[in-house]
């Protein structure tokens, strides 16, 4: 058991995006009934079998590090939540398609986690402005995750969704949009086989 | 035709206001998030812009800008659309957010909103019922029931905030209460939460590799159907299931932990950080300022305390007393009438920029501690009642600061109340939370070294 090599991936997003409910989801296959906020980082674990049904099939425990961004954003806060940064495999980012500023506050977090790790070719980043290159440089992996898709109004779907393809671009992302609807149940849109998918684009090699 | 003129640039003095409220919600408040019910918006805004309208009709007062009878025609109904705002609109808005983000009663929000807000009217005229605050001269439905009424919850509200930021301010800004926090501390304490990650990390790993052979097993003993075999399935897997919520448990137990030691270790964060800052040239002045404060604090306890005690309540204001000392005591000779006008114009502008700037950043601070995607609304438009009964008492008590030819009006406008009660009460209450945060803020002090302690 202990000998399944480790892939450490983390969760980031503004409060209340639903990031607990989709760790939740991957980890345990079933919804999160009652979601509070999180404090501090929760972990959940997942199994997972890399290229299934082929001869290089590979389990790997997938730790997801759900960072709650709840308590604030004082300097404070920033520095302790930063022992969580070390060693990162992959990055999956959060946003809510209802609220536009969780969207924006993307890159703020992405360049949180990204300066803790920085990479021994010295990525420089200067007063935390966003730069398009030091992203396409990045060893580190970013899937784009969408939650509440439902929630949006038919006629503003197309525009949301060009939005969040511009967003995927500056991150040199994969994007996937989630469903919520009442009871807190995520669906992934178009997408039926969703363990496969899922994963594999955070695996890079 | 000067009735005209002083209507316009009340109007436009209160768009003004409106402007800085919406501008103030859209960058300081909400700046996280997307305002979706543009209806809170403006019901802030609009609060504000009628609250600040009062205190420039104050300074006008004092003043004597426009004509006296514009004057008084737009105290009049500047107070009615406010206690409009106050007591229907503001809580009746409240009721129906709230009442959206209960998804039982999504499709009824209407009936539900109104019967909110006739439970807020029951316990809002119950309130003026234990207290001397009304001449028995009034009606029961007059203005000044509602303005009462609002008024004594709004004196409560300044009372308690005044108490409890006489004690915290010199609390904060002196370092004399400054804990040791060592750079080796923090980093044990981070090492300590890594550890305790890693711990619920490996438990949820055997938690999850079991369930996953379980499930394998599973899907083989799927073949067995009937009574004997459901008997024979629980039994086989029992130990399996018992072992894992054991390590369940443990792990709630440790994840727990973990969340004291992540906020413990902002604290101490946020402490280091305050103790570089005190070293500082800016740190080094506000601690100067908080031994001022604290003298301040003081005083105003003792003064409050013999109020209470002596039931004495000023009638002369601080500015004509100070005039009067200087004048028989200093036997310096000046203009009184001209130099009162000036010097209460200075300080009642003072007082109300303080308080306004103090009220906007505290109800900001609030709004990050306690808001979330869903509340957020809820709890703009409590901040916009707060704010709105808390310029309305300030009107009120502000009678004191001002000599006796300003005060009229006021007393005009708000109509025969019981003003030294208003006073009684502030005080009361004042030494109440004053005191209260002394205590409150001395156990959390002595507490927090003896929790680092055993760490």
């Amino acid at each position: 058991m202990a000998s399944l090599d480790r892939v450490k991936v983390l969760v980031l997003g503004d409060s209340g995006v639903g990031k607990s409910s989709l760790v939740h989801l991957l980890c345990q296959n079933q919804v999160l009934g009652n979601p509070s906020w999180t404090v501090g980082c929760s972990v959940d674990v997942r199994v997972q079998d890399y290229k299934e049904g082929t001869p290089e099939e590979k389990t790997f425990y997938i730790e997801l590090w759900d960072v709650g961004g709840s308590v604030g954003n004082a300097s404070s806060v920033k520095s302790t939540r930063a022992v969580f940064y070390n060693s990162v495999n992959g990055i999956i980012l959060v946003h809510d398609l209802t609220n536009k500023k969780s969207s924006q506050n993307l890159y703020r977090w992405s360049l949180e986690a990204l300066n803790k790790d920085s990479s021994p070719t010295g990525v420089i980043i200067s007063n935390g402005d966003y730069d398009r290159e030091q992203f396409a440089e990045n060893p580190v992996p970013l899937l784009l995750i969408g939650t509440k898709f439902d929630q949006i109004p038919e006629n503003k779907r197309s525009e949301v969704l060009t939005r969040t393809a511009f967003l995927s671009e500056d991150f040199n992302a994969e994007e996937i949009n989630l469903v919520t609807c009442f009871p807190l149940s995520l669906q992934m849109t178009g997408f039926t086989d969703r363990k496969r998918f899922n994963f594999k684009s955070l695996h890079y090699d | 035709m000067s009735f005209l003129v002083d209507s316009v640039i009340m109007f436009t003095s209160q768009v003004l206001f409106f402007g800085f409220g919406w501008l103030f919600f859209m960058r300081q408040l909400f700046k996280d998030y997307e305002v979706r019910h543009y209806v809170v918006q403006v019901v802030f805004s609009v609060t504000f812009a009628f609250s600040c309208t009062m205190f420039e009709l104050i300074i006008f007062e004092i003043l004597g800008a426009l004509s006296s009878s514009s004057r008084y025609f737009h105290w009049k109904l500047n107070l009615y659309v406010i206690l409009l705002v106050l007591i229907f609109v503001v809580p009746f808005y409240i009721g129906y957010f709230v009442v959206s983000n209960i998804r039982l009663l999504q499709r009824q929000r209407l009936l539900f909103a109104c019967m909110v807000w006739f439970t807020f009217m029951y316990f809002f005229w119950k309130l003026g019922d234990p207290f001397p605050i009304l001449s028995p001269k009034h009606g029961i439905l007059s203005i000044e029931q509602l303005i009462s009424r609002v008024g004594v919850i709004g004196v409560t509200l300044m009372a308690l905030l005044s108490g409890f930021g006489a004690v915290n301010c010199p609390y904060t800004y002196m370092s004399y209460f400054l804990r040791n926090v060592t750079d080796s501390d923090i980093l044990a304490l981070e090492r300590r939460l890594l550890q305790t990650m890693d711990m619920i990390v490996s438990k949820k790993k055997r938690i999850a590799m079991t369930r996953r052979q379980m499930y394998q097993r599973g899907e083989d003993q799927n073949k067995q159907t009937g009574f004997w075999g459901m008997i024979k399935s629980v039994t086989s897997t029992q130990t399996g299931s018992e072992n894992l919520s054991l390590v369940q448990q443990e792990v709630d137990a440790l994840e727990e932990l973990s969340r004291q030691l992540f906020l413990e270790t902002v604290d101490l964060q946020a402490t280091k950080e305050r103790i570089e800052y005190s070293k500082t040239f800016q740190g080094k002045y506000f601690n100067f300022l908080g031994y001022f404060f604290s003298i301040y604090c003081v005083w105003k306890i003792f003064m409050a305390t013999i109020n209470i005690v002596f039931d004495r309540v000023g009638k002369t204001d601080p500015v004509t007393r100070g005039i009067e000392i200087t004048v028989n005591y200093l036997g310096i000779q000046f203009d009184v009438k001209f130099w009162s006008q000036h010097i209460s114009f200075i300080l009642v502008g003072i007082i109300i920029v303080t308080s306004i700037r103090g009220l906007l950043i505290t109800l900001t601070k609030f709004f990050y501690a306690i808001s979330s995607s869903k509340s957020s609304n809820v709890i703009v438009l409590v901040l916009a009642q707060i704010m709105g009964m808390y310029f309305v008492s300030s009107v009120l008590l502000m009678r004191m600061s001002m000599p006796l030819e300003y005060r009229s009006i006021v007393t005009e406008v708000l109509g025969e109340l019981q003003f030294n009660f208003y006073h009684r009460w502030f005080d009361v209450i004042f030494l109440v939370s004053a005191l209260s945060s002394i205590l409150f803020l001395y156990l959390a002090h002595k507490q927090a070294p003896e929790k680092h302690m055993a760490l």
